[in-house]
């Protein structure tokens, strides 16, 4: 095992793969006109071909389509010039038709991958193949009412019928963390592509999690624990909570029974979020055959070279490529690249905005590091309801390098200009702010001096930082006071005064 | 002229001329069918009133100048595979027994544009399962011109209404050779068209790479006008072609002079009955007559048609039909007896034993025996570990045939032979035995595997007076010929001008 991903080493090696299923932002269904739109009353988004009705036909979103070919590009997927649907079989209440329109041999987009980079170093860059990712539609949810003596279900279909990408990768990764760090490239990747919201309380992000140990015997030869495919995480830090959890079972289960991969069916496990403990389920899914064959109701869907050429030039540039090219044009560090980029588009427009105004990247920055940033948190919200613009930060930034006030002073009514929407000039206006004059400095210098022999004292006596205890009293007489400015001046009067 | 023996064509003339009032018509057909419904079985659905109202509707809009649909006034029996939206569609199914559909099928939206009048839904096979319209829930049909013979199948409903002179014209749909069949078998003309000439959004699907949508009528030219209006591009079936409907019925004049007609020595092997043989000889000789010229072909895969149909079409059927579940729509079984459950199997199943229960019991009460041994023959060939050996190498076989057609149009424009092996056969003769029940499509399957069109007509009587079938294939989008040499035929002959005797209907 990497000593990277493993502070403390362990007898094993992790071995995690994920099953990544996406609910893609199209307006209508896959295969159907009917509206996609989240929380709408059960079942008043449903036509007669999202509900099954016999006789009804599947229609192709040509939008659905495109939209998946965006996340397999930005996947570094091959595109497949020909694919098909196929027909996936299985019984459930919330499953109309009876199968599932899928995509079976023949998936749209094959052999990709995504790496991830932790900038703080907690683990080596790590690079995950993708082994396909195909198009299909999602089943409706099934909302099961267990009230005393009732086992009551009810179905909504409103889903059914949305567009689906399942996003299935190699078992490259070797931790939790790396797991986690992962989907969250992932899901940047796919937000910034515009592909889908990729919110996992609305299920419009849903991943299945697949885990096993590799441990080496004395004998050189490779051990491996069964796999077990964890189901249920609603959240990417329940899948990385989930997979340490399940890694400590096997290791557990490992050292009792030595049972190995092979020797008994994949077992799924849900993860129990409240208990934290993974739980078995049960057996039924392994032992479906799904009858796959192909769709007769659909034709089969050919991609030409100037259809995929067109698809690749509307994209927008991935993440990874923006953190480069911010640290490249802006000339601000990775570490910072990947703070801004990993906030989303509409952070990085309004940080490229700003540094073109402010003619700098690193004060640009510093300012979204320190206060944009921080002020978002505390406020909750998206960037673009923030109620200052670049313009005015800018503004408020070029009065800070003009020297008319300091960064602490800035600071100060920048949160005003935050709390009540108010312009720099207004709130420097309003708050008496002006440059303090020379000789009205050199007068408060004078006074505070006197009034301070003992800090006069301590500098003469070489403890210059001394100084400071005078500052905040000049603040608090004039809060227009250049902190820096009046330093300078002490120590020069008291120099002076030495003499 | 009493409107039940005028042809579609005239129908639709005299409505338009004025000198027969679509009511009169609609009242005329409606009659016909409160009379001798009880004994053929051929609805199992007839509105009598919308029917009558639609054809006022149309009376008044020509009483006043207004223009009117291609087919103002035609009175159409519609297989009860096609959804309705004003009528239960129930494919002769418990399962679907009270299911009353939200929408019309593409055919009936068609038919109703162009002022049609939809006078009832029409009996057939279980979810058009069938060659003899025994499997029907609801009893079966009886065949005009023998009362204890079956019309065929699926389409018995539609073949036995049209011989009956209960309507003009009836829409079938043929998976297998289920317009064809029964129209050889009650005298009569049934068109299968390409595969995707007609859309088969609202027509339940039975098989769906085999299933399509025709006409049924008295003669090839009534069948040419209805093709006219239910064919083309429909955006909501990505199977239906997207090419233009030629104008059939201006298409027909032209003489047979140098058509090639392909004539499959094979077809006249073992099997095949004298007087069908004899009868389909002499349309060969009419069509001889009629200036084309008849070649015999080989089609070496077509021995294969049936055993390819009988995997292709159950894997698509066992798929289709899983919507029937009792959970959305359809038959469900008593709560109670679902919440019984416990069927003491295994742990697994135990464990949502009420739902699996409710499905087991719905399915069981709901599907007729022949579809319950479709759906398990389908199901078993799409299993793990068959797929290979059943559904994959049908697939490939489906091919061979498809290429037999190709090499064979290469060398001729048309083929010909015999519909049925048999003429109508006794109601109860073949029940006991599905195997001899699948042979009834012998020569019509291989044009569903090929999604080519086909052409019944009648082409003689037995002795004992039961019509025999004459079918024409040709190659895709190939119905302007279709229908031309039919015709052709039936300005030579009158097989198709006769009636069961009056006695019997």
């Amino acid at each position: 095992m990497n000593a990277a991903n493993a502070p403390t080493a362990a007898p094993y090696t992790t071995i995690v793969g994920l099953e990544v299923h996406l609910q893609l932002q199209t307006r209508t269904k896959l295969f159907c006109g009917c509206s996609t739109a989240f929380g709408a009353p059960p079942n008043t988004q449903v036509c007669p071909v999202c509900l099954g009705l016999p006789g009804s036909l599947p229609v192709m979103n040509r939008a659905a389509f495109e939209l998946a070919m965006k996340a397999a590009l930005a996947l570094d997927c091959t595109i497949a010039s020909f694919t098909k649907w196929d027909r996936k079989n299985y019984f459930y209440p919330d499953l109309p038709k009876g199968y599932q329109i899928s995509q079976f041999d023949l998936p749209f987009s094959s052999s990709g991958s995504l790496e991830v980079v932790d900038p703080k170093g907690t683990f080596a860059p790590r690079t995950v193949r993708i082994v396909r990712v195909h198009l299909e539609e999602d089943a409706g949810k099934s909302m099961h009412d267990d009230t005393a003596g009732r086992a009551d279900s009810r179905i909504d279909l409103n889903r059914a019928g949305t567009p689906l990408c399942e996003i299935v990768t190699e078992p490259d990764l070797r931790s939790p963390q790396e797991a986690r760090a992962w989907l969250n490239e992932l899901k940047l990747l796919l937000e910034y592509l515009g592909v889908s919201d990729c919110n996992m309380q609305e299920g419009s992000l849903r991943v299945d999690a697949n885990v096993n140990l590799h441990i080496p015997e004395a004998s050189g030869r490779i051990a491996k624990t069964p796999i077990v495919e964890i189901k249920n995480m609603n959240s990417f830090r329940s899948v990385e909570r989930a997979l340490i959890y399940e890694v400590a079972r096997q290791w557990e289960e490992w050292q009792q029974t030595r049972a190995e991969l092979g020797t008994m069916p994949k077992q799924t496990r849900g993860w129990d979020d409240p208990a934290g403990v993974t739980r078995a389920q049960r057996h039924k899914e392994e032992s479906s055959d799904y009858r796959y064959f192909p769709e007769p109701d659909l034709v089969p869907v050919t991609v030409s070279p100037q259809q995929l050429a067109a698809v690749r030039a509307s994209m927008e540039s991935p993440p990874k490529q923006l953190r480069q090219s911010l640290q490249s044009q802006w000339n601000i560090s990775a570490y910072d690249a990947d703070v801004l980029v990993n906030q989303g588009r509409d952070l990085v427009a309004y940080f490229e905005t700003l540094a073109a105004q402010v003619g700098g990247g690193k004060v640009a920055s510093n300012w979204m590091q320190q206060d944009v940033l921080r002020m978002l948190k505390e406020r909750g919200g998206a960037i673009a309801d923030f109620p200052v613009q670049p313009a005015g930060l800018a503004d408020l930034i070029a009065r800070v390098t003009a020297g008319t006030f300091d960064t602490s002073r800035a600071r100060e009514i920048f949160a005003e200009m935050v709390a009540n929407g108010r312009s720099a000039a207004d709130v420097v206006g309003a708050m008496e702010i002006a440059a303090v004059g020379e000789d009205e400095l050199r007068d408060l210098c004078r006074e505070l001096l006197a009034r301070n022999p003992k800090i006069v004292a301590d500098v003469q006596g070489g403890k210059e930082q001394a100084v400071a205890g005078l500052i905040g009293q000049a603040r608090k007489q004039n809060a227009n006071v250049n902190p820096g400015e009046f330093r300078t001046m002490c120590l020069e009067m008291i120099r002076t005064m030495g003499r | 002229m009493q409107p039940a023996e005028l042809s579609a064509v005239d129908i639709v003339a005299a409505v338009r001329q004025g000198d027969l009032s679509a009511v009169q018509c609609a009242e005329t057909f409606l009659s016909r069918i409160e009379a001798g419904n009880g004994s053929i079985n051929a609805f199992l659905n007839v509105d009598r009133e919308g029917a009558v109202a639609c054809a006022a509707k149309i009376d008044a809009r020509r009483r006043a100048g207004q223009p009117i649909g291609p087919l103002a006034g035609l009175p159409v029996a519609v297989k009860d595979v096609l959804c309705t939206a004003n009528l239960p569609t129930t494919c002769a199914s418990k399962m679907l027994e009270h299911f009353q559909p939200p929408y019309d099928a593409d055919t009936v939206s068609r038919l109703r544009q162009a002022d049609a009048i939809i006078v009832g839904k029409t009996n057939m096979d279980e979810f058009a399962m069938g060659g003899s319209n025994e499997n029907s829930a609801f009893g079966p049909v009886r065949n005009p011109w023998d009362l204890s013979r079956a019309p065929g199948g699926s389409s018995g409903g539609s073949a036995a209404c049209v011989a009956a002179d209960m309507a003009p014209v009836a829409i079938g749909s043929d998976t297998g050779g289920s317009i064809r069949q029964p129209a050889g078998l009650c005298g009569i003309t049934g068109l299968k068209p390409t595969y995707g000439r007609v859309s088969r959004r609202g027509l339940i699907a039975f098989a769906s790479s085999l299933d399509q949508i025709g006409p049924m009528a008295r003669s090839a030219a009534d069948c040419a006008l209805v093709l006219e209006t239910i064919a083309g591009h429909d955006p909501g079936d990505s199977t239906s072609l997207v090419a233009s409907v030629p104008r059939y019925t201006e298409l027909l004049e032209q003489p047979l002079t140098g058509v090639r007609i392909g004539r499959v020595p094979d077809h006249f092997a073992e099997g095949l009955d004298p007087e069908v043989a004899k009868g389909v000889e002499e349309a060969f000789a009419v069509l001889k007559a009629a200036g084309a010229t008849v070649l015999d072909i080989r089609m070496p895969h077509a021995k294969y048609g049936v055993p390819t149909y009988y995997l292709i079409a159950p894997c698509e059927a066992s798929s289709n039909l899983a919507r029937y579940d009792g959970a959305h729509y359809g038959r469900r079984c008593e709560e109670t007896a679902a919440r019984k459950g416990s069927r003491a199997s295994n742990g697994a199943i135990a464990y949502d034993s009420p739902l699996v229960e409710m499905y087991c019991r719905s399915r069981g009460e709901g599907f007729g025996p022949e579809v319950k041994r479709r759906i398990m023959l389908g199901t078993y060939a799409l299993s793990a570990g068959y797929y290979d050996a059943y559904y994959a190498k049908a697939m490939k076989v489906r091919r061979l045939i498809r290429q037999d057609y190709l090499d064979a149009f290469e060398h001729v424009d048309l083929i010909g032979g015999p519909v049925s092996a048999t003429p109508a056969f006794k109601l109860g003769e073949k029940t006991g035995d599905p195997l001899a029940m699948y042979l009834v499509d012998l020569y019509t399957v291989a044009a569903n595997l090929a999604g080519i069109g086909g052409i019944s007509f009648p082409c003689g009587f037995t002795k004992s007076g039961l019509p025999i079938g004459f079918q024409l294939q040709a190659p895709a989008l190939g119905e302007p010929l279709l229908l031309r040499a039919s015709d052709r035929f039936q300005r030579l002959t009158d097989w198709h001008l006769r009636r069961p005797k009056k006695s019997v209907r």
